[in-house]
């Protein structure tokens, strides 16, 4: 007898941004939208969606916290409860959205696909997609760390409102955002007018999608970026510094960060994956997400792993190809991060 | 993947060939008795209900999603992602008895033998019970799970760090039982000394009740989805591993300190329990298909249906203990005359 195929993983897309930013809108818009999809929607408001459909469920954002002495490891109860339900309406529809209060942390809704069985032997979570206000997100970055939460675990970022601001407002708002996420695409928006293509089935946390950790910004280069040198300034306020290259400018937050590391040189596994356990767990409350292609000494195939805080998957992807950089690349996005442990730590698993 | 394994089934007593094959050509929850008609709850829309002689006539009792059934073997109650509570009884018709005013999941549902019953929509459990009118509790975050007690009008409502005792027809102040974590599933034992919750994390835990002492059941690779009291409550017999745990509850202290009983392993899960209502003996379907009547004496089994097909979703005997029915999560079921 033939062994069934495993019926496909139902992709989950998670809709965070805060309040105002238009995050309905973007929803009312995938909904409406003439995409021949049926998607069920998990929200926390019921009503705000204009739109008639059955599979629109009212969520209650109940985290909890694993028992296994973990702080950081919460999940979304309700989510594990809402997805159960919708299991048995399997076939009735493609994909689920999760749309998360303008105050939420995108943490515990990622978490849930990571530990709950059941929900993981049903779906995967396909990106988080943060929507953010071009008028107002710089200021909220420095009086709302749920902004930046929702800012550091993104994947997608819609800079909506943009027809708000000015030119130099936005080249602004957009280092903000290069300076704690620089690996997440961006697209800006009026009314949150960005392709569906754009937000919808990305596979973010998908390992076979790990191939390029570039920060994103880099490839974007060739959008219309103002060049005009104006004054940006030392804000001392906010310690925050900004220096420009060629008409980009370029922050560096002091709270929130990202950090990249790679070497040409192969990795030790027998150091790499006990430094990379250890790290999460003694500094997984600081990092957000982590993500990272290896090349491990004796080893053809390229290994890659990503993360949330002190949760980890990683698996062999594939070969590495003839004529191929062997190199290995990792990248923490988190608060705080205790930089030079981490770089002292990747390169005592180099292998010499 | 060979259909069976022909080594395995030849040392097995089976029975297999006296099963009534049930197509019930729709994807199955749960099974329970009212009377000796076998009541199958889809996932979606249906109970189909197959009688002694193997018919089978379908009910609508949902638009939508069935999320929850219980039954006390004269009716079953169902909650459904319509809103709406809706009971069956053994002449097959049904009845609303409840509907959600803005429309919510009804997540559980739970019958008292006086007839009773109470439900729950998000964090609110209600209580309807002969005359007296609906009573409501909200509870702290969402209800996991319902059950009346044994004797008088109590209800365990399980949730977010606990269990709430609620008395609805008394004005003092609900119990807590405290322990962090979330609570699913949640069963009194039929003595009404112990209260035992299956939780979201592989393990159970349970109250003695006199005195509220912790009992910590734990050690499940996968989480607890089917429990069953075996006869006269001697002990419990659960799923979530690749044996049939079954824990001591025939002292004053329950299982604490007690090993369970470890029986019918196989290379796969156990995903449904059901005890006979009055021999030692007990029936269990496998993540593989398999089904086995186990003898709880000595461990003896007999296979009832080989692994094939999906996981094996509902489980459940007669109340006179004649009839064994079971259907994988796929609807195809079958039924079994002792």
């Amino acid at each position: 007898m033939a062994e069934a195929a495993p019926s496909p993983k139902i992709p989950v897309t998670v809709l965070t941004g805060y309040l105002g930013a238009g995050k309905t809108t973007l929803l009312n818009r995938i909904l409406s939208e003439n995409h021949g999809k049926k998607y069920a929607v998990i929200v926390n408001e019921f009503g705000e969606i204009g739109i008639d459909n059955d599979l629109i469920i009212g969520a209650d954002e109940e985290v909890f916290e694993m028992n296994n002495g973990c702080v950081c490891c919460t999940v979304r109860g309700d989510l594990v409860r809402i997805m159960e339900g919708l299991m048995k309406r399997k076939g009735k529809f493609d994909a689920i959205i999760v749309e998360t209060t303008g105050l939420a942390d995108p943490a515990p809704v990622a978490q849930t696909f990571f530990v709950d069985e059941d929900v993981q032997r049903n779906a995967r979570l396909d990106a988080v997609v943060t929507v953010a206000d071009a008028k107002w997100l710089s200021d909220r970055l420095k009086d709302a760390p749920e902004a930046k939460n929702q800012i550091a675990f993104a994947d997608v970022i819609v800079l909506n409102k943009t027809d708000l601001v000015s030119r130099p407002e936005l080249a602004e708002v957009e280092a903000r955002i290069r300076g704690i996420n620089p690996y997440a695409k961006l697209h800006r928006t009026e009314r949150c007018q960005v392709a569906l293509a754009d937000v919808l089935e990305r596979g973010a946390f998908d390992l076979d999608r790990i191939l390029e950790i570039e920060p994103a910004f880099l490839e974007a280069d060739d959008h219309d970026h103002d060049h005009d040198h104006h004054h940006h300034g030392h804000d001392h306020h906010h310690h925050d510094h900004g220096h420009s290259h060629g008409g980009l400018k370029h922050y560096h937050d002091e709270e929130m960060q990202s950090l990249s590391l790679r070497t040409d040189k192969p990795l030790d596994p027998t150091k790499f994956m006990p430094w990379l356990q250890q790290l999460v767990a003694s500094e997984g409350q600081k990092i957000l997400r982590s993500k990272g292609i290896l090349a491990f000494s004796d080893d053809d195939d390229r290994y890659v792993f990503q993360g949330v805080h002190m949760m980890l998957e990683g698996d062999h992807q594939r070969k590495w190809k003839d004529g191929e950089r062997r190199e290995s690349r990792v990248v923490f996005i988190g608060r705080e991060l205790p930089e030079q442990m981490i770089r002292d730590g990747f390169e005592s698993c180099i292998v010499t | 993947m060979k259909e069976f394994d022909a080594g395995e089934s030849a040392s097995i007593v089976s029975v297999t060939d006296k099963v009534r094959p049930l197509p019930l050509g729709m994807a199955v929850s749960s099974v329970h008795f009212l009377g000796d008609s076998a009541c199958f709850v889809g996932t979606e829309e249906k109970i189909a209900v197959a009688n002694a002689a193997g018919e089978i006539s379908p009910v609508e009792v949902h638009f939508g999603a069935i999320l929850c059934a219980a039954s006390d073997g004269a009716r079953m109650v169902t909650g459904g992602d319509d809103g709406k509570v809706v009971a069956l009884n053994a002449k097959g018709e049904t009845s609303v008895l409840a509907t959600d005013a803005k429309r919510r999941w009804i997540d559980c549902v739970a019958l008292h033998p006086d007839g009773a019953f109470a439900w729950s929509a998000g964090k609110t459990a209600y209580v309807r019970s002969g005359k007296a009118e609906e009573k409501s509790f909200d509870a702290p975050s969402t209800v996991g799970g319902l059950a009346f007690a044994p004797k008088g009008l109590r209800v365990a409502i399980a949730h977010y760090n606990g269990v709430t005792l609620w008395f609805p027809n008394m004005a003092a102040k609900p119990e807590f039982l405290e322990w962090a974590g979330s609570h699913l599933g949640v069963v009194f034992s039929p003595d009404n000394k112990f209260l035992v919750t299956a939780m979201h994390e592989p393990a159970l835990h349970g109250w003695r009740l006199a005195d509220n002492r912790h009992m910590r059941m734990s050690g499940y690779p996968g989480r607890v989805r089917s429990m069953s009291w075996s006869a006269g409550g001697k002990g419990l017999a659960t799923s979530g591993a690749d044996t049939v745990i079954i824990w001591p509850f025939t002292s004053k202290d329950g299982p604490m300190g007690k090993e369970p009983a470890m029986l019918a392993p196989l290379q796969a899960r156990v995903t449904a329990v059901a005890c006979h209502p009055k021999q030692d003996i007990m029936a269990a379907g496998y993540s593989d298909g398999t089904v086995l009547m186990i003898r709880l004496d000595d461990g003896a089994e007999i296979l009832v249906r080989r692994n094939k097909g999906a996981a094996v979703a509902a489980l459940a005997w007669n109340a006179r203990g004649t009839l064994l029915a079971f259907a994988d999560e796929e609807g195809d079921g079958g039924l079994l005359e002792l």
